[in-house]
């Protein structure tokens, strides 16, 4: 499919967001490993997350959605309300990244090649082939790729292409403390989120799901799967990505019908006039 | 312990993949309870209440391991007979002296005889010390102490202690912690089920324990309960110190306090002892691992003085410096303000934003005649001549301060080799990475070169007093363009050589005749063999599941202290499921997981010889070696100067009064009696509502302690990137706080300013019929870095933990308003309108 024949696996992540402790050091490893610039220092008051977003800036973004519990107005009524309300209390942190797609948007529109499939089956932009046209912005369901204020340029995580091109996994996985970012062949990835989910299901977590896992997961699958203990709206995830870009084909056929129709409407007429 | 230690927490999300119950107690819900099974909020400086509610519980349920406990502690001693407890004193315990705010501790001990406590006499310079642990509570050794059996004796420490904590039933937990009964019980019932033979449970602690001005009883509690649950010194118990930086573990083992001696021997009194054979003779305990102290006391004189140290001149026993009382950190602050500290060294430490009340810091910084720091970047404790907040008040001039400051550029850990040594005492070893940029050398290379150049100046001076730095050991071999001392030869020195100048494989071989040299003898074996042990890394995979061959653990490479206990006392494993150590009677040794901390041919049935000294004075059913009784604790007869037991005492500012007795807060805690140090009143006084807010500190996994590695960092001061406070909504509602405003907090110390983050992870809590609110303070901040804020230490007073000085900044009162602070000269008349109407109102 991306015209390697070297029997290569599909490469990707399994974030598991049940043991993600929100320490950030995914994010960090991830800008020192890829030299990646710093954003404004601007504090946020949206809990603990200052990063807001994935950006061409932020190519790791840890979520902290606080959720459940009770309303901002009310006051304590009483030492048991207190505790009702913290055991409904959820405070869920999540990291999230590049999905690495199967039907990449981003590839898909580039009109420079900027944007390939490595043998890894990850997505990646070359830089210095980039020109900025910036098409590939809204072709993102999940709203990932960005162009870069300072430079023009769209960027975006790697998947650490230069670290996998060498055997080593990619910075964030490396650095994260308690396995929440796992790394590996797809398939095994997507083995491990399997068996995750029951035993976190199993432990009562009711809500919890798999999120871009299977050929149907994502777009057409994903080179990265997630385990979320909620809806993916819950995380500001999109419950149902969809690439513009894959309609192309029956779209250009649809112009390409219509132009046909078209000229042979035309031709009609020409062929009409000469009557 | 996933705010502060994400990297060690990964270790307690892989118990918990295992089946293990993660409880979290702390007064917000932090990351760390996003991944707990329970969390328990807590209301900051109510601990003891809360662990004393565990330990009623074991007792009046009998909960407790009791073959354990009656086999290995101190359960069934007999205390003497004029012990008098603080329940029947109102908060007080015997010996209690009024005018010097100091207990003369003979009432507390044993019936019998004395025991010392396991680190000898330690210097502890309060008042009380210096009648007590300084001047010489005498060790009375030889007799067993008295001891029942049955726990049935009304004087036994078992039955002490189950009066002790009857008062602290789950309604009083609620009363004081507010925490609510049932949740109690959760906690309490997970732990007693998962300790016993089969099953043990473990407690972590940072300085959420400890920062308190009675932290060293909160251990204490934790303690106990780790021993009446048979926790200690068996696979998966104990109680682990998470330390506030890499190597803080280090810092304690071969010491930067100042009442240390490398290996836990204590610093000489300047009053207490004579010459070196008094000094042991009062220090040594004759029973257990200390009755060698004299080995390592002489083999760490002889790696300091060489051949200089002999047994003619004591080894140069009088070239130690003397202690002449406290000389800790806050004592030495005081005294810079009072003009008797000419010149200070900072190494890696920025008090102006990480110590208590940083602005009587800075005005005691401002009165030293020399100040060095050395540090990675440009931090407030170098530039408060210029740019500190007492500055901008007016209360300082940059032309009237007469300080030099030397500021030197330090080399990060990965520009140096050497080790650290974190909670579990492992030696890590370090390589260097890359060379130090610039100007940049690490402390090695600026201790060596300072000590270097002082002897130079000093080279052929007859005057006596030069003659311990001219007699030093300084030869450690340099390398590379900056004459970079080796750290490998250091480790070398520390692990000790013996006669032949070969590296000991311990301390067992450490003598006191001037034979074997050794720079700290619990580091002895850390390169055994001519191997830096501490450098091994094979990985887990490869070896058995205790994983000795990683780093290595001091003493002689146990990884769990007092392993002995993890059999039983005829040497048999508790159980198969957590057998670790066992007695294996067809070698006659003890053998198992881990090196055995025990003398490895003692068997189970040795009983010793009325003349038997040291280790051999144990039975073999003793596994507490260090202890001079050879059993764990329950109750402290010697060690501490503030109580044999734990007790509940509120903060020492604090808006709530003690429930338990008229006693509010610990009767010998330490405060300092400076202006720049004014106090808020507690419940009970006048103007206590003037603070009617309870305030704590803690760190952000963003940000490193006082922020000279994480705010000059743009990777990390973008990720939290302003000072702020946490409050609950009803708080906000009730001062009118707005989310994302600004709000100013305010104590008899200083006012300051933060963001206001409103959130439901900092609950209200219900305590004696009323609500209390908590304000949570991250302290990173300062006035310099890429990101800057207020210090949140500002705020706090010097009130000290009598044992060991530390400060409390994890529970005080506050007033909290909205908006800014006032700026200039206006930010002082804000915070005295406070204290004048504080005594008024």
């Amino acid at each position: 499919m991306t015209g390697y024949d070297d029997g290569q696996p599909r490469m990707g992540f399994f974030t598991d967001t049940s043991v993600c402790i929100g320490c950030k050091a995914c994010e960090v490893a991830c800008k020192e490993w890829n030299g990646v610039p710093e954003n404004p220092f601007a504090w946020t008051g949206e809990s603990y997350d200052n990063t807001s977003s994935l950006g061409a800036n932020t190519w790791r973004h840890v979520a902290f959605i606080e959720s459940g519990g009770q309303s901002t107005a009310s006051t304590v009524q009483s030492a048991s309300s207190v505790q009702s309300e913290d055991e409904d209390f959820r405070w869920l942190m999540s990291s999230d990244v590049c999905k690495h797609c199967t039907t990449a948007a981003c590839l898909d529109v580039c009109p420079t090649g900027a944007l390939f499939k490595t043998e890894f089956e990850t997505v990646v932009v070359q830089e210095d082939v980039c020109n900025g046209c910036g098409y590939c912005v809204p072709a993102c369901p999940y709203g990932v790729i960005d162009r870069r204020e300072s430079d023009g340029r769209a960027w975006k995580c790697t998947l650490c292409y230069d670290r996998l091109k060498v055997g080593e996994e990619p910075a964030c996985a490396k650095a994260c403390p308690t396995d929440s970012i796992n790394f590996g062949t797809l398939e095994a990835m997507t083995a491990m989120a399997a068996d995750r989910l029951d035993v976190v299901v199993a432990a009562g977590r009711a809500g919890a799901q798999l999120y871009g896992d299977g050929p149907s997961g994502g777009v057409d699958g994903a080179g990265s799967v997630f385990l979320l203990l909620d809806d993916p709206e819950v995380y500001g995830l999109p419950p149902d990505p969809i690439a513009g870009s894959k309609h192309l084909p029956s779209l250009w056929g649809a112009a390409a019908a219509a132009a046909v129709t078209l000229a042979g409407a035309v031709a009609a007429a020409f062929v009409g006039g000469r009557r | 312990m996933a705010e502060a230690h994400p990297v060690g927490f990964q270790w307690v999300v892989e118990a918990q993949r295992r089946g293990a119950t993660v409880i979290h107690v702390d007064p917000r819900f932090t990351r760390t309870s996003a991944l707990a099974d329970v969390h328990v909020p807590i209301r900051a400086g109510s601990d003891i209440a809360f662990l004393g509610g565990i330990v009623n519980h074991i007792l009046s349920n009998e909960r407790d391991f009791r073959e354990y406990v009656v086999a290995y502690t101190n359960a069934a001693t007999i205390l003497r007979d004029d012990f008098v407890d603080t329940e029947d004193l109102d908060g007080l315990f015997s010996g209690w002296d009024p005018d010097t705010r100091s207990y003369d501790i003979s009432s507390w001990q044993y019936a019998g005889m004395a025991a010392g406590s396991a680190a000898g006499n330690r210097e502890i310079a309060t008042s009380a010390a210096e009648t007590t642990g300084a001047g010489g509570a005498k060790l009375e050794h030889g007799d067993p102490p008295e001891r029942d059996e049955t726990l049935q004796h009304p004087r036994c420490v078992y039955q002490v202690l189950k009066r002790h904590f009857s008062r602290y039933t789950p309604e009083v937990v609620e009363q004081v912690c507010g925490v609510p009964p049932e949740l109690f019980a959760r906690v309490a019932d997970a732990l007693c089920d998962n300790s016993g033979r089969e099953r043990t449970g473990a407690f972590c602690y940072a300085v959420g324990w400890t920062q308190h001005s009675v932290g060293v009883q909160y251990i204490r509690t934790a303690s106990i309960i780790q021993l009446l649950l048979g926790n200690i010194g068996r696979p998966g118990g104990g109680i682990m110190a998470l330390r506030g930086h890499a190597s803080i573990q280090g810092s304690t083992d071969i010491p930067t306090l100042y009442d240390l001696l490398p290996g836990y021997i204590p610093m000489p009194h300047a009053q207490a002892y004579g010459d070196f054979s008094d000094y042991v003779r009062r220090n040594a305990a004759p029973t257990g691992f200390w009755g060698h102290m004299s080995a390592y006391l002489v083999s760490l004189l002889k790696a300091w003085w060489g051949d200089a140290a002999t047994a003619d001149n004591d080894f140069c026993f009088d070239y130690l410096p003397r202690i002449s009382g406290d000389h800790s950190t806050y004592q030495t602050l005081q005294d810079m303000l009072d003009g008797k500290v000419n010149g200070y060294f900072l190494f890696g430490e920025n008090p102006a934003v990480g110590s208590a009340n940083g602005r009587m810091h800075r005005l005691a910084m401002a009165k030293l005649d020399w100040l060095v720091v050395r540090d990675l970047v440009e931090i407030e404790s170098a530039t408060f001549w210029k740019d500190s907040p007492e500055i901008d008040t007016g209360e300082l001039r940059t032309a009237d301060i007469g300080t030099e400051v030397f500021l030197l550029p330090a080399a990060a850990h990965t520009e140096k080799d050497g080790t650290f040594t974190q909670t579990q005492r492992l030696l890590q070893w370090h390589h260097k990475a890359v060379e130090p940029k610039g100007d940049c050398r690490s402390d090695l290379w600026f201790t060596y070169h300072l000590g270097r150049l002082l002897r130079e100046r000093l080279a052929g001076s007859d005057d006596p007093r030069d003659r311990p730095l001219l007699d030093l050991t300084w030869d450690y071999p340099t390398e590379g363009p900056h004459d970079e001392p080796s750290a490998d030869a250091v480790l070398r020195e520390i692990n000790g050589h013996d006669a032949d100048g070969s590296l000991v494989s311990g301390f067992a071989e450490l003598r006191d005749d001037g034979s074997t040299s050794c720079g700290c003898w619990i580091y002895s074996g850390c390169y055994a063999d001519g191997v830096n042990q501490t450098a091994r890394r094979k990985p887990g995979h490869q070896q058995s599941w205790v994983a000795p061959e990683w780093g290595w653990a001091w003493p002689a490479n146990r990884r769990i202290l007092y392993n002995r206990a993890s059999a039983d006392p005829d040497g048999e494993p508790w159980s198969a499921r957590k057998r670790y150590v066992w007695w294996d009677a067809a070698q006659g040794r003890w053998t198992g997981e881990d090196v055995p901390d025990f003398p490895a041919a003692t068997p189970p049935d040795y009983e010793p010889a009325a003349d038997a000294v040291a280790e051999r004075a144990l039975s073999g059913r003793e596994p507490f070696i260090m202890q001079a009784d050879g059993r764990g604790w329950l109750y402290v007869p010697s060690g501490l100067v503030d109580g044999p037991l734990p007790t509940h005492y509120e903060p020492h500012e604090s808006p709530v009064a003690n429930p338990l007795y008229a006693q509010q807060a610990n009767p010998a805690r330490e405060l300092v009696d400076h202006p720049a140090n004014a106090y808020n009143p507690s419940a009970g006084q006048p103007g206590a509502q003037r603070f009617p807010y309870v305030v704590t500190t803690y760190r952000l996994t963003e940000h490193h302690t006082a922020g000279g590695m994480s705010r000059f960092q743009a990777h990390l001061a973008e990720l939290q990137p302003e000072m702020f406070c946490e409050v609950s909504p009803q708080l906000a509602a009730e001062c009118g706080l707005e989310h994302r405003g600004w709000a100013t907090i305010i104590t008899s110390r200083t006012a300051i300013e933060a963001r206001v983050l409103v959130t439901q992870r900092i609950a209200p809590l219900r305590v004696q019929g009323r609500t209390v609110h908590q304000v949570g303070l991250p302290w990173h901040w300062g006035g310099r870095g890429l990101v800057t804020g207020d210090s949140a230490n500002d705020l706090f007073g010097l009130a000290l933990d009598p044992n060991v000085h530390i400060q409390e900044v994890k529970a005080a009162s506050c007033d909290i308003r909205p908006g800014r602070r006032p700026r200039g000269p206006a930010l002082r008349r804000l915070v005295e309108s406070y204290v004048e109407q504080g005594a008024d109102t």
